[in-house]
């Protein structure tokens, strides 16, 4: 499909920063085909498409991460040529990573300033200085990180801030964001958005990627959308509805984002009762029944996955029990959960849900391997087949099975850790944020499985930090406050005002 | 403590965490002195001749030469790597240094000193450039050059040994002499110790290999000049070996091919006990160098006690696991707290 729509020129301004052409394989995938973008001084720019459709090799190939194969990449009218990552700093493009990229073991004031540390005498690096420009960005985002403390141990979220302060302490002339808000609560994303406005009305280009529409519009100006590694159109924001970018952006149309069917529920299957743990959170109680979705709605940082962590018992609870139908689980011991049918995909699917070194099949069949080994060997028919049949029907995209589950892209990656805990039959699946970065089409795909899965007779508790899939999948939402449960909302009850009113504690908050 | 802003609309607590680490890295320097004194303490109740000042000095002198090495190890551990071949190194260079003393008995002790840098920073260039351009592993590469320079320092004595009276006495001088009753040889260790201190806290450079060791796919993103770092941390390790040579050749007097032989062993154990965690990222060369002298004084202290060699061995051993638990013990102690301070639960 060639552009729809032509692209309007701002008058009398140049591109700070244009694509023309680029062209990317990586081996036999090829990540982008027809590559085109330019960014213009002042305006925020949005760049959408599914998982798969090449934002993040583009970006890549923007902050000097891979190169080429073909076509031009110009800043401020010059063809450049970037070799590595500092090539394209110098050239005043500054990334935010989907996936944060901090040293653990320094400070988070260095994390921001490494490789150009403020100094004094002797090339000395200034630490007051740097731990004082470093709480002044944080006062700038409005968050009151500590600038001395090591970056370990940070929340994503927490570390999506630092990023952003690494970001905005260059004077970045093109300021480009892979999907920032993942992690972030709605004041963050409200503040994050103020210093972005900030940047741009100073004459800063911002490329912006998520795909909560809500924010791109709220944001940018002009959309670009992408699919399959190709431009298909760029538009004033304006100009378009989120049906027409959706439509563009899968090449077909979309039936209801979320579709959980009716289920009358059955039996109780998992009970949590007087749950708690020092710190974390206190005193959660609640039930779910077979063929139910029960989603743990509240803001980042609430307790949520602390919760289901512990429920799980790969965190230790203090007090409590937990029981699957019928059974009490011991508390602190994953292998009884799983043992008892349940299971859980992590947030994190990079850190947690997948061990990205090793192949798509090892790590689709990880939870199973016991059953598919003979004499305790692992036969590679077995695994391969029950690896080839959960990725088909998840529709998973990926070269072969046997590349390691790292090359895949995000949405696919969720599908195979998915897949992983789906082939153990589970009673009790707990999805922890199961679409978060993931693009559209996979999200209805995600979405339809959980509801078929609920069909079936699973029980599902989800926890989710975007209210739409909260709204749309959810029979019952548990809301959760600062570690204790805030309130229970039916179906019927539930709407984002009512959800954010119990989460925040006050009346209905952005 | 530097000031933090804090905005004044419903700011949650302040997310600190960094006095705590201060207080357990503190503590861990601590725990090392702790064990020096227990130590020492010990030693002396046996036999009060143990802290005598020929003891006391006799120990440092000791110490000395592995501290030297084991601060160019430091260097290389914190970039997530290892240099197997710092023993080697010093054999090569204190046996050419030797050598060219013998021909050239009128050198100064400072040429001296900087010809063995050079020729261990050449060493340390070979490492590097291995490392980062043959893409070998660096577990395997320094094990290659630990046997090719060993080799070459049997290929260039050719059997023959160096001794004491083929040497010029002011080089002899210089292994034994002190200032203020400190051996010159503890002092040139301290000023490495310093100097590297302040290149790793407080250069872009050295916090530069912190970083490639915490994360090397973050290095790559944040320009880090990898390559440049990494040859500068093998060069340096390199370096501080050969200068290690040349003080080892001083002290003894006698040199032969084997100087040095199985000492990188000894070198990595007091980087670890001395807290620099083996994959990269953390750790102190004044951690190392404390590392190094509960090294040489447990080794000096247990014959006084009439503990067996064997006993000497296993007890270096269980040092070094202990360091390695307790490193576990406490990251996992600080990434719990830190998790709590994060959480809004008060």
């Amino acid at each position: 499909m060639s552009a729809m729509g032509s692209a309007p020129e701002p008058p009398q301004l140049r591109p700070v920063v244009s694509l023309d052409g680029v062209t990317k394989a990586f081996g036999s995938v090829v990540a982008l085909r027809d590559a085109r973008l330019e960014l213009f001084p002042g305006e925020a720019h949005a760049l959408v498409g599914e998982n798969g459709a090449g934002k993040s090799t583009l970006i890549k190939i923007l902050a000097g991460v891979h190169r080429p194969d073909t076509g031009i990449v110009t800043v401020n009218g010059e063809t450049v040529e970037f070799t590595n990552t500092a090539a394209a700093k110098d050239a005043g493009i500054a990334v935010i990573y989907q996936e944060p990229t901090l040293f653990p073991d320094l400070s988070v004031a260095e994390n921001i300033f490494v490789g150009r540390q403020p100094r004094a005498r002797l090339g000395l690096i200034d630490r007051a200085v740097m731990n004082r420009e470093a709480a002044a960005l944080f006062a700038r985002l409005g968050v009151p990180l500590d600038p001395e403390r090591p970056a370990k141990g940070l929340s994503i979220a927490d570390q999506q801030i630092v990023e952003i302060a690494k970001a905005i302490s260059v004077d970045a002339t093109v300021l480009i964001m892979d999907e920032p808000t993942a992690a972030l609560s709605g004041v963050e994303v409200e503040r994050l958005f103020a210093v972005v406005r900030g940047l741009r009305d100073a004459g800063a280009a911002v490329l912006f990627i998520s795909h909560r529409f809500d924010e791109v519009e709220a944001l940018c100006q002009r959309v670009t959308v992408m699919r399959d590694g190709a431009h298909v159109s760029t538009d004033l924001m304006a100009e378009m509805t989120i049906d027409q970018i959706v439509r563009r952006m899968v090449g077909r149309e979309l039936g209801a984002l979320f579709p959980k069917q009716d289920v009358v529920p059955g039996a109780v299957v998992l009970e949590v009762e007087a749950l708690s743990r020092a710190g974390l959170f206190r005193d959660v109680s609640f039930q779910v029944r077979a063929g139910e979705i029960v989603a743990l709605a509240g803001l980042v940082g609430s307790g949520r996955s602390e919760v289901v962590q512990a429920v799980f018992g790969i965190d230790p609870r203090d007090a409590g029990t937990v029981r699957v139908a019928g059974r009490t689980l011991p508390a602190g011991n994953s292998k009884a959960a799983m043992r008892a049918g349940v299971a859980l995909v992590p947030e994190d699917r990079r850190q947690q849900g997948l061990i990205l070194d090793l192949s798509i099949m090892r790590n689709a069949t990880l939870v199973r391997r016991n059953r598919l080994s003979r004499f305790g060997f692992l036969t590679g028919g077995a695994e391969r087949r029950e690896a080839a049949e959960w990725t088909r029907r998840l529709q998973t995209r990926y070269g072969r099975l046997t590349d390691p589950a790292g090359t895949l892209s995000g949405g696919n990656q969720q599908k195979v850790a998915l897949a992983k805990w789906l082939a153990t039959d589970p009673k009790v699946l707990i999805v922890d944020e199961p679409t978060r970065g993931i693009d559209v089409g996979t999200k209805a795909e995600v979405h339809r499985l959980m509801s078929q899965l609920a069909a079936d007779g699973v029980a599902i508790v989800m926890v989710s930090s975007e209210l739409p899939e909260v709204l749309g999948m959810a029979d019952r939402v548990l809301v959760i406050r600062e570690g204790r449960l805030a309130g229970e909302l039916s179906r019927a009850e539930a709407t984002e005002e009512s959800v954010m009113f119990l989460a925040t504690g006050r009346g209905a908050a952005a | 403590m530097t000031l933090v802003a804090r905005p004044t609309d419903s700011a949650p607590t302040t997310r600190t965490g960094s006095t705590l680490l201060d207080a357990v890295l503190r503590f861990r320097a601590l725990g090392l002195l702790i064990a020096l004194v227990a130590m020492v303490a010990a030693t002396a109740a046996v036999n009060s001749r143990f802290v005598s000042q020929q003891s006391i000095r006799d120990i440092l002198l000791g110490a000395a030469i592995t501290i030297l090495l084991a601060v160019g190890m430091t260097v290389v551990v914190l970039t997530r790597g290892i240099d197997l071949s710092v023993g080697s190194v010093l054999g090569l260079s204190a046996y050419v240094t030797a050598d060219f003393l013998q021909v050239n008995p009128g050198t100064p002790v400072p040429v001296a000193m900087l010809l063995g840098l050079a020729i261990g920073a050449g060493c340390g260039l070979v490492n590097g450039a291995v490392i980062h351009f043959g893409k070998v592993p660096a577990l395997v590469a320094t094990l290659g050059t630990l046997y090719v320079f060993r080799g070459i320092v049997y290929f260039v004595a050719g059997g023959s040994r160096i001794n004491a009276s083929d040497m010029p006495r002011g080089f002899l001088d210089f292994g034994t002499d002190r200032v203020l009753g400190i051996p010159y040889l503890i002092i040139v260790s301290l000023v490495v110790v310093v100097l590297a201190g302040v290149f790793l806290s407080r250069y872009r450079a050295g916090r530069d290999m912190y970083a490639l060791g915490s994360s090397p796919e973050a290095a790559k993103l944040a320009g880090i000049p990898a390559g440049r770092r990494l040859l500068t941390a093998y060069v340096l390790c390199g370096a501080l070996a050969g200068l290690g040579g040349v003080l080892h050749a001083a002290r003894f007097g006698t040199v032969d091919a084997s100087a040095g032989s199985g000492m990188e062993l000894n070198v990595v154990a007091a980087v670890v006990v001395g807290g620099v965690a083996i994959f990269g990222g953390s750790g102190t060369v004044f951690g190392a160098a404390l590392g190094a002298l509960l090294l040489t004084v447990i080794s000096n202290a247990l014959p006084v006690l009439s503990v067996d060699q064997f006993w000497q061995q296993a007890i270096v051993g269980a040092l070094i696991l202990g360091a390695i638990g307790l490193d576990r013990f406490v990251g996992l102690r600080v990434s719990a707290s830190l998790r709590r301070k994060d959480s809004h639960v008060d």
